[in-house]
C-alpha cells in the first residue's frame, strides 16, 4: 500500500509542478514530470525521475592523459551547461568517470563496469583507436551507447556507436585536393607513427593522390610511437624533394618531428608540409615558432570567426583556465552531450534502441565548427578546414571546404 | 646514380654522417647514467629514465622563469647545472632510503624502482599536469649551420654532442683517474677486501648510485632541445638506455660508448636505406644475434669469476 501512496505522492507533485509550468513559474522546455520514468525507460538504466547517470570513459592517468584531458574537459562543459538549462527531460546528469589508464583491455573493463553496474544510459568516451576496438564487444554486446570524439580511420560502424569525429576520407581528400591546386603539388612524402589510424589513412592518401590527382609518392615512412630519432628520414625527404610533406606523427614524436625539420633547415618557407594530426593541444607541445606556416587540416580550429565558437572558447576557458586550447578532437567531445541530449528528447525515451533510431538526421545547429548533421551511418557530415599555423598557436584558417557526407568505407580506397 | 646529382648525394652523405653522429651521443648521454648505475653497482635501476625526466622537468621551469626575467639566451647552462644537481640530490635521498637495503636482492631492487618510476610520474602528472610542454630554447641553440647552401648541420645536435664529450671526458675522469674513482672500483670488485682496508664502501654506493642520476639528469635537460617533455618521456628512453649498457658490456665505459657508436650509426644507416621501423627492426636482430654469441656483451671485463 505504501508504494501506492508515494507514487499517488509523486503524480501529484507532478500535477503540482506542472501547474507551476503552465503558471510559468517554472521555465524549463522540458520536465521531468511530463515525462514519468516508467515511459521513458524500460531497459533497466540509471534513469530516475531527477537524475540520469552517463559514463565518461577516457585516459586520465598514462602516456594518452595528454591527449584525452581535453575531451574529459570538454564532455563536462557540456553536461554543466546541459544540467543548468534543465538537463534531458527534466533529468540531470549525473557524471560517472572512469579511468581508462591508456590501457586498452581497461577500457573494455570499465565500460562493462559503467553498463553492467552502473548501468550509465549512455558513454561518452574512448580516443585511441586500439580503447574504441577494445570497448566495442561490450558496448554491442550490453547494446550501450557511445558517444565517440576521434577523428579516425573508419572502416567501422556499429549501431551502439555514434562518432563525434571525423572518418578517414573527411579529412584526407578534400585536404589534398586543396594542397594539390593551391601549391600545384605534384610529388608527395608520406610520413606517419606506426599504428592503425596512420597506415590507413596513408593508404587512402596514396590512393587518392596517384589515381585522382595524378601525383606520385616519392616515399612513405612509419615511425615507432616515442621515436624521437628523425635524422635519417629527413635527409631521405631532402634528397627525394618532395613538393609536399603528408604528415600523420603522434605524441611525444610529434614535437622531435617539428623540432628537428626546423633544425635540419626544412621549415615552411622552404618545404610545404600538410598535417593530419596537429591540432591545438599538440602545438602547445610542438611550440608555434616550430609549426609556423605548416598546415594542418581539420574540421575545427579554435579561431574559427562565429559568434557559436567565440562563445564556446570563453565558456571553456572561464571553466578550465585561460591558458588552456581547444583542439578539433576537445570540441568534436564536446557534440557528445547534446547530440545525447537531442537524440533522447527527439525520441522521448532514454531506451537505447529508442535513442539509436531517433538521431540520424538530427541538424544540430549551433556547434561550435558549424551546424552538423547526424547520418544514417552514425557519423556526422562536416566541413574540412585547412588551417596554417602561426606563432602564437592559433591557426589561420586559409580554407573551408563544401559539407563533406562521411563515408566510412570508401569505395576504391581500400 | 638514381637520378640524382653527385651534389645531391654528397651533401647527404655529409648530413646523413652527422645524423648517425648525434644519434651516438643521445644515445651515449642516455646509457652513461646507467652504466655507472648497472654496469658499476649492478643495481637495475628502472626508474632511470624518470631522473631523466626530473633534468627535462627542471630545465622547462626554469625557461619560464629566464622568459619572465628575459635572460633566455643565458639560462640553459645553469638549467643543466641545476639539472644535475637536482637530480644527484634526489638518487642520493633514493639510495638511502630504499635502494641500499636491498643490494642483496638485485630482482627485488628491480620491482622497487620500477615501482618508484610509477610513482615518479604520477607525482609528474600530478605537478605539472598531463600535457607536454616544451623549454624555450635560446635563439642560439635553435636553426643550424651551413657551411655550404646545401648542408644544414643542426645546431642543437652539435650542442648535445659537446656536451655527451664533456660529461663522458667527466665520468672517465671521475672513475678511472680520480681517489674517489678508485674507491668505486675498489668496492665494486670485492666489496669486503675494500671494506678492510678502510674504504668507506656504504658511502661509496650512495655518491656512485646518485651521480649515475645526476648524469640522468643532464641528459635530461639536453633532450629538451630535441623532444617535449611528459610525465612518461622517461619510458621512452629506458630501453634504450639498457640496450646500448648491456651490449656494450656492463662493467665497462669504454663498452658503453663503442655500443653506443654501434648501434646509433647501424640505425642511421639502416634507417636511410630501408624504412624507419625496418632500420629499427634489424639492429634489434644483429644486437639480439652478436648477445646470443657473445652474452657478457662487446667489453666484457677481464674478471675471475
Amino acid at each position: 500500500m505504501s508504494t501506492l501512496n508515494r507514487r499517488g505522492f509523486i503524480k501529484a507533485g507532478g500535477a503540482l509542478v506542472g501547474a507551476l509550468l503552465a503558471a510559468g513559474l517554472i521555465t524549463t522546455n522540458a520536465f521531468a514530470a511530463d515525462f514519468p520514468t516508467a515511459k521513458v525507460m524500460t531497459t533497466g538504466l540509471a534513469v530516475t525521475d531527477t537524475t540520469v547517470k552517463v559514463g565518461i570513459l577516457h585516459s586520465a592517468t598514462g602516456t594518452m592523459a595528454i591527449s584525452e584531458t581535453g575531451s574529459i574537459q570538454a564532455e563536462k562543459l557540456a553536461i554543466e551547461q546541459i544540467n543548468a538549462s534543465g538537463g534531458i527531460l527534466g533529468r540531470k546528469i549525473e557524471v560517472i568517470q572512469e579511468d581508462g589508464a591508456s590501457d586498452w583491455p581497461t577500457f573494455a573493463e570499465k565500460a562493462k563496469k559503467l553498463l553492467e553496474n552502473d548501468k550509465v544510459a549512455a558513454v561518452m568516451g574512448c580516443w585511441t583507436s586500439a580503447s574504441r576496438k577494445a570497448a566495442l564487444p561490450v558496448f554491442e554486446k550490453d547494446n550501450g551507447l557511445l558517444f565517440y570524439p576521434t577523428f579516425y580511420e573508419g572502416l567501422e560502424q556499429s549501431k551502439n556507436v555514434f562518432y563525434t569525429g571525423q572518418e578517414a576520407t573527411q579529412q584526407i581528400l578534400a585536404g589534398l585536393d586543396w594542397i594539390a591546386k593551391e601549391k600545384k603539388a605534384k610529388t608527395f612524402y608520406l610520413i606517419g607513427s606506426d599504428y592503425i589510424w596512420p597506415r590507413t589513412s596513408m593508404k587512402i592518401a596514396r590512393k587518392h593522390i596517384e589515381q585522382h590527382l595524378h601525383g606520385s609518392v616519392v616515399g612513405e615512412e612509419y615511425i615507432a610511437l616515442g621515436d624521437t630519432q628523425f635524422g635519417s628520414v629527413i635527409n631521405k625527404i631532402k634528397l627525394k624533394k618532395p613538393d609536399v610533406i603528408y604528415a600523420a606523427v603522434v605524441g611525444g614524436s610529434n614535437v622531435a618531428w617539428f623540432k628537428q625539420l626546423n633544425a635540419a633547415g626544412l621549415n615552411s618557407t622552404k618545404q610545404t608540409m600538410l598535417t593530419i594530426s596537429v591540432t591545438e593541444d599538440e602545438v602547445l607541445g610542438i611550440g608555434g615558432e616550430n609549426l609556423t606556416g605548416f598546415y594542418s587540416a581539420m574540421k575545427y580550429f579554435q579561431s574559427i570567426d562565429t559568434p557559436i565558437n567565440k562563445k564556446f572558447v570563453a565558456e571553456f576557458k572561464k571553466k578550465w583556465g585561460d591558458k588552456s586550447v581547444i583542439g578539433d578532437v576537445t570540441q568534436a567531445a564536446y557534440l557528445g552531450p547534446w547530440l545525447y541530449k537531442a537524440a533522447v528528447e527527439r525520441a522521448g525515451s532514454f531506451d537505447v534502441d529508442k535513442v539509436q533510431a531517433a538521431l540520424p538526421g538530427y541538424v544540430l545547429k549551433d556547434a561550435p565548427e558549424g551546424p552538423v548533421t547526424v547520418e544514417k551511418n552514425h557519423h556526422l557530415t562536416t566541413k574540412l578546414r585547412i588551417g596554417q599555423w602561426q606563432k602564437d598557436g592559433q591557426a589561420k584558417i586559409v580554407y573551408t571546404s563544401a559539407y563533406i557526407k562521411p563515408d566510412p568505407f570508401p569505395k576504391g580506397y581500400q | 646514380m638514381f637520378g640524382y646529382s653527385m651534389g645531391d648525394i654528397g651533401n647527404i652523405m655529409v648530413m646523413q654522417g652527422f645524423s648517425g653522429l648525434s644519434m651516438f651521443t643521445v644515445l651515449l648521454l642516455m646509457a652513461l647514467g646507467l652504466a655507472i648505475i648497472f654496469g658499476q653497482m649492478g643495481v637495475i635501476n628502472m626508474a632511470h629514465g624518470e631522473f631523466m625526466t626530473i633534468g627535462a622537468y627542471t630545465t622547462v621551469m626554469l625557461s619560464k622563469f629566464a622568459v619572465q626575467y628575459n635572460i633566455v639566451n643565458y639560462y640553459f647552462i645553469f638549467a643543466i647545472i641545476l639539472a644535475f644537481v637536482i637530480a644527484f640530490a634526489f638518487g642520493y635521498f633514493i639510495e638511502f632510503i630504499m635502494i641500499r637495503h636491498l643490494y642483496k636482492r638485485p630482482l627485488d631492487t628491480l620491482l622497487a624502482t620500477w615501482g618508484l618510476s610509477l610513482v615518479m610520474q604520477q607525482t609528474f602528472r600530478s605537478c605539472f599536469g598531463a600535457k607536454e610542454v616544451s623549454a624555450e630554447l635560446p635563439e642560439w641553440l635553435l636553426g643550424s649551420f651551413k657551411p655550404t647552401p646545401d648542408i644544414d648541420i643542426p645546431i642543437n645536435g652539435v650542442f648535445v654532442m659537446g656536451l655527451a664529450l664533456i660529461v663522458t671526458a667527466g665520468v672517465y675522469i671521475f672513475m678511472y683517474r680520480s681517489r674517489w674513482g678508485l674507491r668505486v672500483r675498489a668496492t665494486v670488485q670485492n666489496r669486503v677486501m675494500a671494506g678492510a682496508v678502510g674504504i668507506n664502501t656504504k658511502k661509496v654506493d650512495r655518491v656512485t648510485f646518485a651521480l649515475g642520476c645526476g648524469i640522468a639528469g643532464i641528459a635530461g635537460a639536453a633532450f629538451t632541445t630535441i623532444a617535449s617533455t611528459g610525465p612518461t618521456t622517461g619510458t621512452l628512453y629506458i630501453v634504450d638506455s639498457f640496450m646500448v649498457v648491456v651490449f656494450g658490456g656492463a662493467a665497462s665505459i669504454m663498452g658503453t660508448i663503442a655500443s653506443a657508436f654501434g648501434i646509433a650509426q647501424a640505425q642511421s644507416i639502416l634507417q636511410f636505406f630501408m624504412t624507419s621501423s625496418m632500420g629499427k627492426v634489424s639492429t634489434l636482430l644483429v644486437i639480439v644475434a652478436i648477445l646470443m654469441v657473445k652474452p657478457e656483451g662487446l667489453f666484457a671485463s677481464k674478471l675471475r669469476k
